[in-house]
């Protein structure tokens, strides 16, 4: 079949060929764009934060009327009593291990600064590597679940304890692979000695550990979202947390009993609804904002896909009715009915891929547009592609119905009036 | 003849239910999916003090210097302690505060129940004048208050609520942080969003309502710490509470009302002139490189309105304009099909000026039917994305009589735009031509 008389026809409805063609075009462009939206969030959210996150709960509570921390009889009080409420937690028979921790990945509390190879150096200079730190005791590795890939873990004796405010800084800490790669690329960082936030006292590599993601999420964490620090140390503060890895299975059951356990060790704190979270809400708590983009751009993607094609069926019916007369005539002089679904199938692939191929450049456009304004990657080229080959697919799968009942029309119209 | 419009355009629609019901849905579709977006939008970029906001100024101090500076050179956006101190003791602004987030634990002397922990600031007394904070009992407290470290609160109705039963607790007790407090307030609901007086600990957006107010020299004398964010450019030379006030780590929001331009450039002097003071002292060695900004320019400059939100609410107009095109080609298909009846009441002398009227009635019908349909929609999707959304965005977006309206209107004139085009070709029959091609 020749294109020609298609097109003859095509210019006799510029205007509703237009209108489809625009449609398709903006369609497309919007369509790719919330999908590369969608795409980005869905990977965001599946990024691995490093531990094993089953079985995992933190726990947070706060003393009432206990020292404030600031002289050394207030510290050993804390650390007493933070002692305590650990060896009653590890003592429970549905918890396999626990170790006081500052935070975790995804939590929303986070402790960052800056490790430099030089003394004393400020700590938002260029060329420092930032950090997160975690502080927690020689079970924090096991409980959390990492893999050590190099040195060794900590022991009793590396542990310390101080105050919130007190900045001493460790002798020795393990740090993730991201940052012993970046501060000894192709040596081995274990034994090797570097400094914390400006500190001129020097702080030894002990250990490697494959992955840590720091906590938060947030696009300022974009920059150093595996470079963590673990310390040896117990903070003391009026406040504190303990990660607790319970045994398969009886998660549900240790979680239940800490409340009244730590009520009955000191009833002096204050407990709340969030005091005892599992894991998996502080995972949905932190991508909340991502699923709901996603969702929403999800929905907004299948209202204007819907509405293209139900724009494209409304359009062609009513084509299809004006040509009656014509469709009639083509059919007596001898067309069969799959050539005249073939010319509305073709006609619609003529206008779909003249829309789709001006919503590419929309597409890249809009998508300029939106990395110019916002935190936005550029859009790969398949997702354009695949938008391209989706709409044409569209405008095939909507011209049929109308395009079906042209093929009906029986060639006896031709002899009928208007 | 209105109303004999608008029956022709009932007989109308109703003889292509098909086309007159996808053109009523997409604009449907497309109106409440902007309204939706804008619900949120409208939430989050509100202006949280309408009446007083461009009075409202936040100073930022460049104590860290260049390498402290974020990338587009601005100074941190909070102060340290030295420094808020330092202007609240100059007080060269109308009425002005300093303040810090605290989360004491809470509790009734003597009650048996488990303390709560609350979230609260630590603010001097002209905060509560200077944000027009409404008050159901009692007041803020009295300047000599500040002064002599007085152990008084201001708490919310909520934790009145808790409390004390709701009942009046002015000049009660309450047990903070293991010290007795007087009551001296209760505030009557106040939960401005964004959370303009601190940014800094909440990003913008609190699910968390402030329980207790106490002096913010009270709070310095018994060690009550910060709760809210910490920003150090070097760790502080000395240990504890009083290392932290000393050093140079910003954790203190503050706020000055200044009425006129004049006051305005008068305070931007006077921190230029204090910048220059501690530069010559050498506790500096940089110009000074301040900033004053009204309470709308502060919020814009951290970005408070989520960037999620913009795009979500571009994408949604996106879907409107794609939807109006649609109805445009439905539209188009619908009044060019009745091009005999239009060329037979033209031919009778109907003038353009009332084919265009019977038409863009058509038109606005079909609008006015989205847009009915758009406010169920909109219900329904205002509903749903405090499903999806994060708990703090999602609590602020609502519905309400402005937004109904607003969707009402923004389908009908849509439709009745949409509707231009295909009117201007429908006005443009030719009589002769169609009846005698019939």
């Amino acid at each position: 079949m020749t294109t020609h008389p298609i097109l003859a026809a095509l210019r006799k409805h510029k205007a509703g060929v237009v209108l489809i063609a625009l449609q398709i075009a903006l369609t497309l462009a919007i369509v790719c764009n919330a999908i590369f939206i969608i795409g980005q969030r869905i990977e965001r959210v599946h990024r691995v934060t490093g531990i094993d996150e089953s079985n995992l709960f933190l726990v947070t509570q706060q003393w009432v009327g206990a020292p404030d921390g600031d002289d050394a009889a207030g510290v050993a009080k804390l650390d007493n009593m933070q002692r305590e409420d650990l060896a009653a937690l590890r003592n429970l028979p549905d918890v396999a291990s626990v170790a006081p921790i500052n935070s975790l990945p995804l939590l929303n509390s986070s402790w960052n600064g800056a490790i430099s190879l030089k003394p004393g150096s400020e700590m938002r200079k260029g060329g420092n590597t930032r950090t997160t730190f975690y502080f927690g005791d020689e079970q924090m590795l096991s409980t959390l679940g990492v893999r050590l890939v190099a040195g060794r873990a900590f022991t009793v004796a590396d542990v310390q304890h101080r105050s919130m405010h007190d900045q001493t800084e460790p002798t020795v800490v393990i740090v993730t692979k991201p940052i012993a790669d970046k501060l000894f690329p192709g040596g081995s960082a274990v034994g090797k000695a570097m400094y914390l936030d400006g500190s001129t006292v020097p702080t030894t590599i002990i250990g490697v550990i494959e992955r840590l993601q720091v906590p938060g999420t947030g696009s300022w964490t974009n920059t150093f979202a595996y470079n963590a620090t673990l310390e040896p140390l117990r903070i003391d503060a009026n406040y504190s947390r303990y990660v607790v890895r319970a045994k398969p299975g009886r998660m549900e059951a240790a979680m239940k009993a800490m409340p009244s356990l730590l009520y009955k060790i000191n009833p002096m704190r204050v407990l709340d609804d969030d005091s005892v979270k599992s894991f998996a809400d502080i995972r949905a708590a932190a991508y909340r904002a991502d699923v709901g983009m996603a969702i929403l751009m999800g929905v907004v993607c299948l209202v204007l896909l819907g509405v293209t094609a139900a724009g494209i069926v409304g359009l062609t019916s009513f084509w299809v009715g004006q040509r009656h007369r014509q469709i009639g005539v083509r059919r007596a002089l001898g067309a069969r009915k799959i050539d005249i679904l073939h010319y509305f199938q073709i006609e619609n692939l003529m206008i779909a891929g003249a829309g789709a191929l001006i919503g590419v450049a929309l597409a890249v456009g809009l998508n300029a547009w939106l990395m110019k304004h916002f935190e936005m990657d550029r859009i790969p080229v398949v997702y354009v592609l695949v938008g391209l080959v989706a709409l044409v697919a569209l405008g095939q799968a909507a011209v049929f119905v109308p395009a079906r009942r042209a093929s009906n029309v029986s060639p006896i119209e031709a002899t009928r009036a208007v | 003849m209105f109303s004999y419009y608008l029956e022709l355009a009932l007989r109308s629609l109703k003889r292509s239910p098909g086309l007159t019901l996808l053109m009523v849905l997409a604009i449907g579709f497309g109106v409440s999916a902007s309204m939706t977006t804008y619900s949120v939008f409208r939430a989050v970029s509100g202006d949280p003090i309408p009446w007083k906001s461009s009075q409202l100024f936040v100073p930022q101090i460049d104590m860290w210097g260049p390498d402290g500076r974020s990338a587009d050179g601005e100074p941190p956006n909070a102060l340290d302690y030295v420094d808020a101190v330092a202007l609240m003791r100059d007080h060269r602004a109308k009425l002005q505060s300093a303040s810090y987030r605290i989360a004491p634990p809470v509790q009734v002397p003597g009650s048996r129940r488990h303390p709560i922990s609350v979230s609260g600031h630590a603010v001097y007394s002209e905060f509560f004048p200077m944000l027009d904070v409404p008050f159901q009992y009692g007041s803020g407290w009295a300047v000599d208050a500040d002064t002599n470290q007085a152990a008084v609160v201001v708490i919310s109705g909520k934790l009145n609520q808790e409390m004390f039963d709701g009942k009046n607790s002015v000049g009660k007790t309450l047990d903070i942080h293991g010290k007795d407090y007087q009551v001296v307030g209760v505030l009557a609901k106040w939960d401005p969003q964004p959370r303009f007086y601190d940014v800094v600990d909440t990003g913008g957006f609190d699910t968390n309502s402030d329980d207790v107010f106490i002096p913010f020299t009270r709070a310095i004398a018994v060690n009550l710490s910060n709760a809210g964010n910490t920003s150090c450019n070097s760790n502080p030379a000395e240990p504890g509470f009083v290392g932290m006030q000393r050093s140079t780590c910003t954790w203190i929001e503050y706020m000055a009302e200044l009425d006129s331009a004049a006051a305005v450039q008068k305070y931007r002097d006077y921190l230029n002139g204090y910048a220059l003071a501690q530069k010559n002292a050498g506790r500096f060695n940089w110009s000074p490189n301040n900033r004053l900004r009204d309470v709308p320019a502060f919020l814009d400059s951290q970005h408070v309105v989520p960037s999620d939100t913009k795009v979500s609410l571009m994408v949604a107009l996106g879907l409107l304009i794609v939807c109006l095109v649609n109805t445009v080609g439905l539209l188009l298909a619908k009044f060019l099909r009745r091009s005999s009846e239009i060329g037979v009441r033209r031919a009778l002398g109907a003038p353009q000026a009332a084919i265009y009227a019977q038409f863009l009635t058509e038109a606005g019908i079909v609008g006015l039917a989205g847009g009915v349909v758009g406010l169920v929609f909109t219900g329904v999707g205002v509903f749903s994305v405090g499903l999806v959304l994060p708990k703090d965005i999602a609590a602020l977006a609502h519905v309400n009589f402005s937004l109904l309206l607003l969707t009402l209107v923004i389908a009908v004139v849509s439709a009745v735009l949409a509707g231009l085009y295909p009117t201007f070709r429908a006005s443009r029959v030719q009589p002769a031509w169609q009846l005698k091609s019939n």
